[in-house]
């Protein structure tokens, strides 16, 4: 393979990739085998959700209460608002999902993780902060909806690319 | 195609924890590319765990995950050599699977 | 490029409020309080997206070229065809086959053109838009393999002297519309634009810290840029002609700072704001 096919084969997405994409790495079986707990299509419905109230309502909820069993971790100042770090451990019990929302971005919701029993009330990922904001960790139990924010200041950086 | 995943489960006590790196975009729709026009959204929708062939965590996400994402996750009830796989579907339909053994 | 507008306008407005006499006003500051990132650095921990390019890179010095010869196979860094661990600790370095000192990426040029690539369309797209360049995603992968090797450059060729001489004359030179040279933002400790600390390159720590953590995964760009890309980006920050990729000036730099960062351990692809 040639120095230029490989820029074709790579990273960027596009036309070409999906026609390529027909071999190893695609199990759909396995995705489809695992079941969701909220019904195909509903998935994406808290996704469409600007407020945190209303990302509660698409999960099923009424309103949701500070609680300090959840512990959220996120930098104070963010250098790069394109990756921040964010860990979230809830101690409530029962708690089967934990969310992350940003009502300054787009959509409210970022993530959203559905904890099995066995699975800790754990996750650390990185989500992008469009601008200085609250965070907020919200987490479901079976005695409902319950929530920590911490704000998490952006910085454009001034200078350099 | 999209570059495999990079994925460490580690066994600590009886905890396992795993932590992965995946290569996508992660792009909004909002962006501009260099030409100008706005680079259309293309970004994982959903992310599933699962060891030994049990769900471990399933997860929904949108485009404010960030680009090349992190995920790191804790269950029970895995044990040395038992395989962790984590897959992967995005908004053009495209999945990826990867695999790895508790180390 | 993505290089944010938006910085760019900041940084001009920064540098005019330093002209107006204002220093404290913009964020220029010199105190000692901790670097106020600290704590985002450490919860990035150590999981590195540059990790897929130095995966892209292998691939690539181990792909067939168009004359079906592969870098592996025909490449030599300064220790011999093919040998890559510790390579770059050791460089740049004098080459005979060329005549020249050459970093990394000016030699990893020279191998690509010997097997049939095209010089002008390599360096044409030395920074990739979008997705890694074939120069940075291989940089990475060599980068990548001195991991964990202290920087040892030898300086033992008058030309490779030569160049350091250079390049220590470059960084202390004044020019461009605000006479600036790279020390008058590298020279100090604890020196800071706005968020921004200024490594203080003129020291053996400070060089050690930058030298060693280049090439990096910029989260901003969300690739892998190399130390070509970083010194380029403060030449436009300088206000001064673009840096010609793989020119002698471009070395020169890239030997003053790798001799000033002699001992350090290399950390590289690294992982910046
Ligand atoms: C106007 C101020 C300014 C000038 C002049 C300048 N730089 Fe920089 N330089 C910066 C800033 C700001 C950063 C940090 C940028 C960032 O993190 O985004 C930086 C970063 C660097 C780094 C990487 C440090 C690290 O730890 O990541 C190196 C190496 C460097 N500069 C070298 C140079 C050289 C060589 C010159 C002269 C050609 C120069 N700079 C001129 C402002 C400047």
């Amino acid at each position: 393979m040639t120095v230029d096919r490989r820029k074709f084969l790579g990273l960027t997405g596009g036309g070409g990739v999906l026609a390529l994409c027909a071999g190893t790495g695609l199990l759909p079986r396995l995705a489809a085998a695992l079941t969701s707990p909220l019904a195909a299509g509903d998935t994406r419905k808290p996704f469409e959700a600007s407020t945190l109230d209303a990302v509660i309502k698409a999960f099923g909820g009424a309103a949701s209460q500070a609680s300090g069993d959840i512990d959220l971790r996120a930098p104070e100042i963010a250098e790069n608002g394109a990756v921040v770090p964010i860990e979230i451990t809830s101690k409530l019990p029962g708690t089967k999902l934990i969310a992350i929302v940003s009502e300054k971005n787009p959509h409210a919701l970022s993530a959203a993780f559905h904890i099995p029993e066995g699975t800790e009330a754990w996750i650390s990922t990185r989500v992008k902060i469009a601008e200085t904001s609250n965070v907020v960790a919200l987490v479901q139990t079976d005695k409902g909806f319950f929530h920590a924010e911490r704000l998490v200041k952006v910085t454009l950086g001034g200078c350099g690319g | 195609m999209a570059d495999p995943m990079k994925i460490r489960a580690a066994l600590n006590g009886d905890v396992v924890e795993v932590k992965a790196l995946m290569a996508h975009p992660m792009e909004t729709g909002l962006r501009k590319g260099s030409d100008g026009k706005l680079v259309p959204a293309h970004y994982i929708e959903t992310v599933k765990v699962a060891c030994n062939g049990r769900e471990v965590l399933s997860a929904d996400w949108g485009p404010a995950v960030s680009k090349n994402p992190f995920l790191a996750l804790r269950f029970k009830g895995g044990k040395a050599g038992d395989k962790v796989s984590i897959t992967w579907t995005d908004s053009a339909g495209e999945s990826r699977t990867d695999e790895v053994a508790i180390g | 490029m993505a290089i944010g507008n938006r910085g760019w306008a900041l940084w001009l407005s920064a540098l005019l409020a330093i002209a107006g006499g204002s220093l404290a006003a913009i964020g220029w500051s010199q105190d000692s309080a901790q670097d106020p990132v600290a704590e985002y650095r450490a919860m990035m921990g150590d999981d590195n997206p540059a990790v897929f390019a130095e995966d892209r890179g292998k691939e690539l010095w181990n792909t067939a070229q168009a004359g079906g010869k592969t870098l592996a196979a025909t490449c030599d860094l300064g220790l011999g065809v093919g040998k890559t661990r510790g390579a770059y600790a050791a460089l740049p370095r004098y080459f005979k086959d060329t005549g020249k000192v050459q970093d990394l990426e000016a030699r990893v040029v020279t191998c690509l053109s010997r097997l049939g690539a095209d010089t002008a369309t390599l360096v044409g797209k030395r920074f990739g838009d979008g997705s890694e360049s074939e120069l940075e995603s291989l940089t990475a992968y060599l980068v990548e393999q001195s991991r964990g090797v202290p920087m040892a450059v030898a300086l033992s060729h008058p030309q490779e002297r030569k160049a350091y001489d250079l390049g220590k004359a470059i960084f202390y030179y004044r020019a461009g519309t605000h006479d600036f040279s790279c020390a008058t933002c590298h020279s100090q400790a604890g020196k800071r634009i706005r968020l921004q600390m200024l490594p203080d390159l003129a020291t053996p720590e400070g060089a050690r810290a930058a030298y060693t953590t280049w090439p990096a995964y910029r989260i901003s760009q969300g690739e892998v840029r190399t130390m070509e890309w970083r010194l380029a980006d403060c030449f436009r920050q300088q206000r001064l002609p673009e840096l010609e990729y793989g020119s002698p000036a471009a070395v020169a730099l890239t030997m003053f700072l790798a001799k000033s960062a002699d001992g350090g351990v290399l950390a590289a692809p690294g992982l910046k704001r």
